[in-house]
């Protein structure tokens, strides 16, 4: 997942998978009138009055990379799911164009319609719409078996995808017999079992409760590590956004108000709406020490012929109790205090500037959730520095920087 | 002013017997092939060996107690000598349930999937429910004559909407997610119908063919006055005759198979009784694992 800006440029740039132009979705009677009324700037509650039809997505336009969680967010009847199902045109498009791989699917024929959702797309759902009439692998094989897949071959590529979930030894059970979590594992099983380059999944994990939930937002973060696929992701709950999404999209009554990473959007959140929903979120999941880290501290570099009452002098130049001692290359030394350096020089230390290094001060990892670092912060007397995993200072975090993002969340 | 519709019915009866003999002659004689076909097997079955097979049938399904009525009831039905008067029924119960079904499911299934078909034949299915059975009797002996063929038909009319209307109610109540599910993997229609919406419809289309059976059972009494044979003609019998004792044992007949029928068909959408498990089946377990080798 990436947090740091800094290094999705060093990233290759991912190719395009899915790409949205201009797509509308009108439900009613009269979709070209209502179109129309929409383009020349009605409101939507003018347009149900006068035509009777109501917009199910406004203009969505964005464009999914290849290998990325893509999350989907909003209120129910935001239009969240509508826009899923444009993307295998379970729903159809009203206008506008959606290109999977290049091809426009809102030109395709039935024909190839039905052959792109059997090889390249498949779907998740939030009440798991398993089929009660068949067992796990009977279920977890039915795309291939639709696809027309001979049955060894369809029973072993069923029994990989269940082992793959960790579902071996229930292929004979019946879908009744399942807990809810296990059933959505069949429902991903079912999913995976036709290796689709991308995978919808609809509120997936929102009817499992809270602790099975997370098991399988992991899981499902877990197989996209071991076999990267472009996974659409419809949810409601932004903390389950934050956790799995690379990108997340948020609707609004139909429009798409935001696309950006978790960081972009609990940073610079595009309107109310879109801060309304971090009013419940546990900001210090979201997160990570280094997104919160500040240069704001007096760094000193560490090099041959520096004198400790030079430093002392910058620090008192600069009015700060604590300086970060860095070398060259930007690696983190160690942090000083005035009165540490004040004392080794009184005590005529053979090295006063290193030996003034606070010593019980350990730097925080960048990557760390900011969860597992507030003890940490809160209990230290001093600034604690944040390194990145080559040791190289990126900021430290200071108990009022702490408290002013935890302030944000409320 | 008057209006004299059955002037018009009549004419039209009499237009259909000049101009489409031929046909009405092959409905007659494929629908008599099926009929005699399995009158001629119930009846050349030995007594003991139907009676033996109802009772395995009610093992099977429903349960070591119902095996004991179904024995208890069909050993009384043979000593008021009415055993092959029941088989007779039985047999154009089975030969209308059979047109009924061949007719009535894909007519049901045309229904669920248009909302155009839906429209115009349910009126249809209304008119032939609630029409007196006794009407179709007329037209039904006009133009096939007397017997079981003209019984067999007559019936179907009368106890075929019950099938078409729950197939209909079947598949369009099938939850829209297995629908939605179906057609993200990749369904072709037909897919769709035989492997997501029939196979979720089965509960509601098994009742139909249930209430079909029961409807035809109650027809096939009324049939008898053109000669359909079978129970239908003991209780006849007892009304010409004013003999309420025939007539009760006919009633009694009819209600042993209707009981028979009704729990054996309504079971057959659901897993067997207990005990036949107990005795013949394996263990799941040991299936599952055998189907794994």
């Amino acid at each position: 997942m990436a947090f740091a800006t800094e290094n999705d440029a060093s990233a290759e740039p991912a190719s395009t998978k899915i790409s949205i132009k201009n797509v509308y979705k009108v439900f009613g009677e009269r979709p070209e009138k209502a179109l129309d009324l929409l383009k020349r700037g009605k409101s939507k509650s003018e347009i149900l009055a006068e035509t009777g039809c109501s917009i199910g997505v406004n203009d969505a336009s964005f464009e999914i990379k290849a290998g990325e969680i893509f999350v989907i967010m909003g209120l129910s009847g935001s239009g969240k799911s509508t826009l899923l199902r444009l993307l295998n045109r379970l729903i159809e498009p009203t206008s506008g164009k959606i290109e999977i791989d290049g091809r426009d699917i809102t030109r395709m024929s039935r024909r190839e319609l039905i052959e792109l959702r059997r090889r390249d797309i498949s779907m998740v759902f939030q009440s798991f719409a398993l089929l009660p009439n068949r067992n796990v692998l009977n279920n977890a094989a039915f795309g291939l078996e639709v696809a027309g897949v001979g049955e060894a071959e369809r029973r072993k590529k069923a029994l990989a995808a269940l082992k793959a979930v960790g579902l071996d030894g229930y292929s004979e059970s019946r879908p009744d017999q399942l807990s809810g979590g296990m059933k959505q594992r069949v429902g991903l099983a079912r999913a995976l079992a036709s290796e689709p380059t991308i995978l919808l999944m609809d509120e997936a994990f929102s009817a499992l409760d809270p602790l099975i939930r997370t098991e399988m937002q992991d899981e499902l973060v877990r197989l996209q590590a071991e076999h990267s696929r472009t996974i659409v992701f419809v949810s409601h709950d932004l903390d389950e956004a934050m956790r799995i999404g690379d990108r997340i999209c948020i609707m609004q009554n139909g429009d798409v108000v935001q696309v950006g990473t978790p960081d972009e959007i609990v940073l610079n959140p595009a309107n109310d709406y879109v801060r309304s929903f971090f009013r419940n979120v546990d900001v210090s999941r979201v997160f990570r020490a280094g997104d919160i880290a500040r240069k704001t501290q007096v760094t000193l570099i560490e090099r041959q012929g520096v004198s400790a009452a030079a430093a002392l002098e910058r620090m008192k130049n600069f009015d700060r109790e604590f300086a970060i001692i860095i070398g060259r290359d930007k690696t983190y030394h160690g942090i000083v205090s005035q009165a540490s350096l004040v004392e080794k020089i009184r005590l005529k230390a053979a090295d006063p500037y290193r030996s003034a290094f606070l010593s019980d001060v350990e730097p925080i990892a960048a990557s760390e959730p900011l969860s597992n670092v507030l003890g940490r912060v809160a209990g230290s007397s001093w600034p604690v520095p944040v390194v990145d995993d080559e040791n190289r200072y990126v900021g430290s975090i200071s108990k009022s920087a702490l408290l002013e993002t935890l302030d944000r969340a409320s | 002013m008057t209006f004299d519709i059955g002037d018009g019915v009549d004419s039209a009866v009499n237009y259909i017997l000049d101009n489409f003999g031929p046909l009405l002659d092959f409905i007659a004689a494929a629908i008599g092939l099926v009929t005699n076909g399995i009158q001629d097997a119930l009846l050349a079955t030995p007594m003991p060996v139907g009676l033996a097979i109802f009772v395995i049938l009610s093992l099977w399904r429903i349960g070591l107690g119902f095996a004991v009525f179904t024995g208890l009831s069909l050993w009384l039905a043979e000593h008021m000598q009415l055993w092959s008067a029941m088989m007779e029924t039985l047999s154009l119960v089975i030969a209308s349930t059979l047109v009924a079904m061949l007719v009535g499911l894909p007519l049901g299934i045309a229904m669920a999937r248009s909302d155009r078909v839906a429209t115009v034949v349910r009126p249809v299915l209304d008119l032939m429910q609630t029409m007196p059975a006794f009407v179709y009797l007329i037209p039904a002996a006009m133009f096939f004559g007397l017997g079981a063929v003209p019984g067999t038909i007559a019936t179907v009319i009368f106890s075929m909407p019950p099938v078409v209307r729950l197939t209909n109610l079947g598949i369009r109540q099938v939850h829209v997610e297995f629908i939605e599910a179906g057609n993200a993997f990749g369904c072709t229609a037909s897919q769709l119908l035989f492997k997501v919406q029939l196979p979720n419809a089965m509960p509601s289309i098994m009742a139909g063919i249930n209430q079909t059976i029961m409807l035809s059972l109650s027809m096939v009494v009324i049939a008898s006055m053109i000669g359909a044979g079978g129970i239908g003609n003991t209780v006849l019998t007892g009304i010409q005759r004013l003999d309420v004792g025939t007539g009760f044992e006919g009633g009694i007949a009819v209600v042993i198979l209707a009981v028979i029928l009704d729990r054996i068909t309504q079971s057959l959408g659901r897993e067997g009784a207990g005990i036949w498990r107990v005795l013949f089946q394996k263990p799941a377990r040991q299936e599952a694992a055998e189907a794994a080798t």
